[in-house]
């Protein structure tokens, strides 16, 4: 049941994924951007872990998702006009991904904890809404509070860069 | 075929590591600011999904990989609405978005 769900999921992420990347429309890249999002949340469940996938979904698939449309939207960006594909660029890419894979595949295969198995029902704890407001509010009070200043500079960031003349 | 029926922390890894060079590509082939953009919040959740399965996969009971999760989409967000006001201003200033036409740092 696992496997199922995971390859699933697997096989919808990396496809959408690839498609953000090969679509030459912008609007067309955001909403596989949504589905990219929205699979990564399910590969989130079936880690067990909840909280984390509704998080994503609202902040990510809900939030920021919103705002790329709004702004590819506001500009009023046209697709790529018919360029010719980028041939040299693309095998440079599949090279630099090919080396990536070795070193990767390098590491996963001396990773000690690499071949545990999962099993459902197993995880070392649950995190709901609850305990992740307590712990936000005990354990990690300094990094809370340091991204709250840090979500008001950026507002006053946004704010100023949006001003029409910035002198 | 235990490797198709059994899933392992390292299928976890792998598919987070193809998420990020599937973003790594398309940072280096497009050529809209946007897409690149997109791109880069793809990266960032390669960066989850891995810090996700080793906190599931995890010896110690703890929340620590859920917490820095939580706090890496609540920064993302920020950064987010920051370089989409960098890009609106550099649209106003420039009337395009292709980084072709953006060399003026150039040396």
């Amino acid at each position: 049941m696992e496997a199922l769900f995971f390859w699933i999921f697997a096989v919808g992420l990396v496809a959408s994924a690839l498609a953000v990347v090969a679509n030459r429309n912008p609007v067309t890249s955001a909403i596989c951007l949504v589905v990219t999002f929205v699979f990564l949340a399910c590969l989130f469940v079936t880690l067990e872990a909840v909280f984390l996938a509704m998080v994503q979904i609202i902040v990510y698939a809900g939030a920021v998702m919103v705002l790329f449309l709004f702004i590819i939207m506001l500009l009023d960006i046209k697709a790529e006009s018919r360029r010719p594909i980028p041939y040299l660029r693309i095998v440079f890419v599949g090279l630099l991904s090919g080396v990536f894979a070795f070193f990767f595949q390098r590491v996963l295969v001396q990773l000690p904890t690499g071949h545990k198995v999962l099993h459902w029902g197993g995880a070392p704890l649950q995190l709901d809404a609850r305990e992740a407001g307590r712990l936000l509010f005990s354990q990690y009070q300094l990094p809370f509070e340091i991204t709250g200043v840090l979500l008001l500079v950026a507002t006053i960031g946004v704010i100023l860069l949006s001003k029409k003349d910035v002198s | 075929m235990s490797g198709l029926t059994e899933i392992t922390l390292n299928h976890y890894l792998a598919l987070s590591g193809i998420l990020f060079m599937t973003g790594l590509a398309g940072v280096m082939l497009r050529r809209s600011v946007l897409v690149i953009y997109m791109c880069l919040e793809l990266m960032l959740n390669a960066a989850n999904l891995a810090l996700v399965s080793f906190g599931r996969f995890s010896v110690v009971p703890n929340a620590n990989a859920h917490m820095m999760v939580f706090f890496i989409i609540t920064v993302a967000a920020a950064e987010v609405a920051v370089g989409l006001a960098l890009i609106v201003a550099l649209y106003r200033l420039r009337q395009t978005t292709n980084v072709n036409d953006l060399t003026s740092l150039k040396f």
